[in-house]
């Protein structure tokens, strides 16, 4: 037994040194100049690129007063600029929240081949420049296009007009939903589907009460960040519109014309209306991010299968 | 409710997970499937609840043919492995889920699902945790809620995939007396899966063992523990020394001992490997003329009723484990380092053609 | 066991996956093949006459390498940003954590005046460059700062996850083998990030080469000085030349195509660097 005593005591000192060891924290970290040092570097950049940006655009828009401001925000060809807006986040968000639900219930829950692929189409249109997302449209349903002729002939408009613009929002939003939801599926795993299935839950049953509160906050994460690229989306739908002032011009799109026109104060006016959007993109966001953190601590996730 | 499988075959492409395997349950028995992982036994449990199809083979229940049938109709509790218990509801709601998806028609009312659950949350002896969530419980509490939750549905058979494969040793060990003595309150016919021996032999009425998507053998905890019907199963079930020689004409040869084995008297000078446990083998100190296999006593773990010495054979360098009551091991007063003779007092003995080829091989195997 | 198809009991899959491909062909493909297309009716010497013309070429070299320089800057600051982020607490902190979305939430053409109207020469920070003989605004060097701009949070945000799942035990060992700080970061903790810093790079390179929305306002758009890519493209669709529109499209989709396998390459490195593969 006496061996035995000797083994036990060495993991002991083992252990006080390792104390010490998380006592003294600092070897490990830097001097205060250098973290100091660094912080305000890092402080110091997002202030020049982010901050004063930001507050560039509401102060050249309250710039000229409050009234100019107002008078720029409720003038006929601004309203409908934001009707049309919301028009086009209010299909494309939907359109897209069903296919991002459809792929990624495909994608996690089933195992096939050409499943990476897959994802890689789903995420090529983030990899496709705005301006060339809006010129394939032209070339499948411009009046040169492969339907253009076809389209002039039973009268009907899809380039220049808001059914372009729709389908170049959905183009550059397409990704966003799926891809949320793609990997926190495939985390989850199908042992509770399965476990419902058993328990006599049919499809749809299974669906509504135990998947789609599982992915309740990555749904809603993937819904602001496709709403706001569809309400914010400039380059791909610029090319699509046309700019007929109070017909085929977003807010975005709005803003660049009261720009080109040195109209500064009113295209401010109009891009603090998005700014706002960001902020609250930015609020909601983090509050979801949050959100799902706090419940992932309640409900963490179980092991993953074997 | 009785469950027969017959003929049952599943490929996951080039790997035969399940060959060719016919089963009985009978009703209100609790049978184990036992085998390592790979062996094919939780495929086979997933092709009886119907969440996994076989390529050819049918499925009974009471003698009727389910292999069609959908996994929602077969009506089979099953307690999954990691529990799969919804993590977004309660105890409570997790256990009245199955009730709450039934047709309208066939829905029990409010009231009668609270007593349900209730009654099945005292059965599991967790009724103080309703309002939880699966979060919040340890381990052994969600394996219980999960077969609460199985069991809500009223079930005619009960399907255990590793049902404490998660669980700490002191947990499971808890979990399986427990698990026991509800099958004897509720005799609802029941299937689970484990690698583990022990738990298999504890818990079971009946133990099928398997290996390579087969059947290797199929009995009582004590039939397949005292009569393994071949080496897997020996080597499986529990510590065991093998000893490569020659059977010829009812004996064994191993090195320049003969033992006797009557069970080989047909053989004829063909390479044989005879099993035995490590309590059943005798020993004593060696002295010239001593019958048996010579050894060397490598090391001694004389702590608790039984010790447990490490030997060397001393032809081969081979390792023997055997256990001797300790109270006999002190009194034989043996000193590591000293010549001893083993003989099996029991032991089975398989012709293997491939023997030659393994004599190299430790002889030490199983698994604990 | 049965990992391989293990979810044959779930419903749905043909419905999803009918619909998935469906609204992928309708959507994406079919529409991104309408380049390719129409390109392949192009003559070899008519496509490389579209997309190899002077005024072409000037706006490849500053499209690339404005973008290759804005990502760097992004890398170099993204990285402190992250650092800062994951490794000390201070006032203010979660704002900042929340702003570097900023870019991804921000519309472009908002980022595009705001930018203009603070780096012109009548602007907050313009006009103190402006004695010092500095011009951003209608210079490529607008061009580099409206891509740093719009790249930022990828190489944050691509970073940050793995130094918060760097082990500080790592760090103790080098410490208590007698690195020093910097020694430590050098030879531990930046081969650790290094895949993550690159990929994030990569992801701002690709973004950046796209990107149109931020840039147009603050570049001026003088041809063969600077005008971009994308920009060129919606010249030449004003110009109703669809062929050099579409040539210059499929070259810029080509590109981002080999970026994507670049990123899946690098993206598989990190990960299987931060032993997640298992």
């Amino acid at each position: 037994m006496a061996g035995a005593t000797t083994i036990l005591t060495k993991p002991v000192a083992g252990a006080s040194v390792a104390i010490d060891v998380q006592r003294n924290r600092r070897s490990t970290e830097e001097h205060p100049a250098v973290k100091w040092g660094l912080i305000g570097l890092a402080v110091a950049f997002m202030l020049l690129f982010l901050i004063m940006p930001l507050v560039t655009v509401f102060f050249e828009a309250f710039r000229k007063g409050v009234g100019v401001y107002l008078a720029a925000l409720s003038e006929p060809e601004a309203l409908s600029a934001i009707k049309l807006t919301l028009l086009i986040a209010g299909i494309a968000v939907p359109v897209n929240l069903v296919f991002g639900v459809a792929a990624s219930w495909a994608i996690a829950k089933f195992d096939f081949r050409g499943k990476a692929l897959l994802i890689t189409l789903i995420d090529l249109p983030f990899s496709v420049s705005p301006i060339v997302s809006g010129l394939i449209y032209v070339l499948v349903f411009g009046a040169q296009g492969w339907f253009g002729p076809w389209l002039q002939a039973h009268d009907m408009k899809v380039i220049f007009a808001v059914p372009g613009i729709v389908l170049a929002t959905i183009f550059v939003t397409f990704p966003f939903i799926a891809r949320e939801l793609i990997p926190l599926m495939m985390a989850q795993g199908a042992e509770e589907e399965e476990a419902a299935i058993v328990l006599g839950a049919s499809g749809w049953q299974t669906f509504w009460y135990v998947t789609l509160p599982n992915i309740k906050w990555g749904v809603l994460y993937g819904v602001i960040l496709c709403n706001a690229r569809a309400m914010g989306e400039f380059g791909a739908v610029s090319v699509v519109s046309g700019h007929i002032r109070g017909q085929t011009n977003t807010m975005p799109l709005h803003v660049e014309i009261l720009y080109n026109e040195y109209q500064f104060a009113a295209a401010f006016a109009v891009a603090s209306l998005l700014a706002l959007l960001a902020f609250v993109t930015l609020g909601l966001k983090s509050f979801v991010e949050w959100k799902a953190r706090a419940e992932h601590e309640i409900l963490p996730l179980e092991a993953p299968r074997t | 409710m009785s469950i027969e499988v017959r003929n049952i075959t599943k490929h996951f492409g080039d790997f035969v997970a399940l060959d060719n395997v016919s089963l009985e349950f009978p009703t209100g028995e609790l049978v184990a499937l036992l085998g390592p992982s790979g062996c094919g036994k939780t495929t086979l449990l997933r092709i009886i609840a119907g969440m996994e199809i076989a390529d050819a083979g049918e499925v009974h229940f009471h003698g009727e043919d389910a292999t069609q049938r959908d996994v929602r109709e077969r009506k089979v509790g099953f307690v999954f492995q990691h529990y799969a218990l919804f993590r977004h509801m309660t105890v409570f709601d997790n256990i009245a889920f199955g009730l709450r998806m039934k047709p309208r028609a066939e829905r029990p009312s409010k009231e009668a699902i609270k007593d349900k659950v209730m009654a099945l949350l005292k059965l599991v002896q967790l009724d103080w945790l309703a309002d939880r969530f699966p979060a919040q419980l340890s381990g052994g509490q969600r394996q219980r809620i999960a077969l609460a939750r199985a069991l809500a549905t009223e079930p005619k058979v009960l399907l255990l995939d590793e049902p404490f494969g998660a669980l700490d040793a002191k947990v499971r060990k808890e979990l399986r007396r427990w698990l026991r003595r509800l099958h004897d309150e509720i005799h609802v016919t029941s299937i689970f899966v484990t690698h583990d021996q022990e738990e298999a032999l504890e818990v079971a009425d009946r133990v099928v063992l398997m290996n390579h998507g087969r059947v290797e053998q199929l009995g009582t905890p004590a039939e397949v523990y005292d009569t393994p019907a071949s080496p897997f199963v020996f080597g499986f079930l529990g510590h065991v020394n093998l000893f490569h020689g020659r059977a010829h004409d009812g004996w064994l040869h191993v090195g320049d001992v003969a033992l006797e084995a009557p069970d080989q008297a047909g053989a004829a000078n063909a390479p044989a490997v005879a099993y035995a446990r490590p309590h059943e083998i005798e020993l004593d100190r060696y002295s010239p003329g001593q019958q048996g296999i010579r050894v060397q006593l490598l090391r001694a773990l004389a702590f608790g009723s039984v010790a447990r010495l490490e030997l060397e054979r001393e032809d081969n360098s081979e390792l023997i484990e055997v256990e001797i009551p300790t109270e006999l091991y002190r009194k034989l007063a043996l000193i590591e380092g000293e010549s001893l003779v083993v003989r099996p007092k029991k032991m089975q003995v398989f012709l293997d053609p491939r023997a030659a080829a393994q004599a190299g091989a430790p002889t030490i195997a199983g698994s604990t | 066991m049965s990992r391989r198809t293990r979810h044959n009991v779930l419903p749905g899959f043909n419905l999803a996956m009918g619909y998935t491909l469906f609204y992928l062909g309708l959507i994406v493909l079919i529409p991104l093949s309408a380049a390719f297309i129409k390109t392949f009716a192009l003559t070899w010497a008519q496509f490389w006459g579209a997309v190899s013309t002077p005024r072409v070429v000037a706006s490849y070299q500053l499209t690339f390498g404005a973008s290759l320089i804005g990502a760097a800057i992004n890398a170099f600051f993204g990285l402190i940003v992250a650092w800062v982020l994951v490794r000390y607490t201070f006032p203010g902190k979660r704002i900042l954590d929340a702003l570097v979305d900023l870019p991804f939430a921000l519309p472009t053409a908002v980022a595009g005046i705001a930018l203009t109207a603070l780096w012109a020469e009548n602007g907050w920070i313009g006009s103190l460059l402006k004695p010092l003989g500095i011009k951003v605004a209608f210079t490529p060097l607008g061009v580099v700062l409206a891509l740093t701009f719009i790249g930022l949070p990828f190489v944050v945000r691509t970073v940050q996850p793995v130094l918060e799942d760097l082990e500080s035990e790592l760090e103790d060992a080098a410490a208590s083998l007698g690195a020093t700080r910097w020694q430590t970061f050098v030879h531990v903790i930046l081969p650790t990030i290094l895949p993550a810093l690159l990929t994030g790079f990569a992801l701002a390179f690709a973004r950046a080469v796209g990107e149109y929305g931020s840039v147009v306002f603050i570049a001026g758009n003088l041809p063969m000085k600077t005008e971009i890519t994308p920009l060129l493209i919606i010249t030449k669709l004003e110009q109703y030349d669809y062929n050099g529109a579409t040539a210059l499209a499929v070259v810029m989709l080509l590109f981002s195509f080999v970026l994507l396998l670049l990123i899946n390459v690098l993206q598989w490195w990190a990960n299987r660097r931060a032993g997640r593969e298992s």
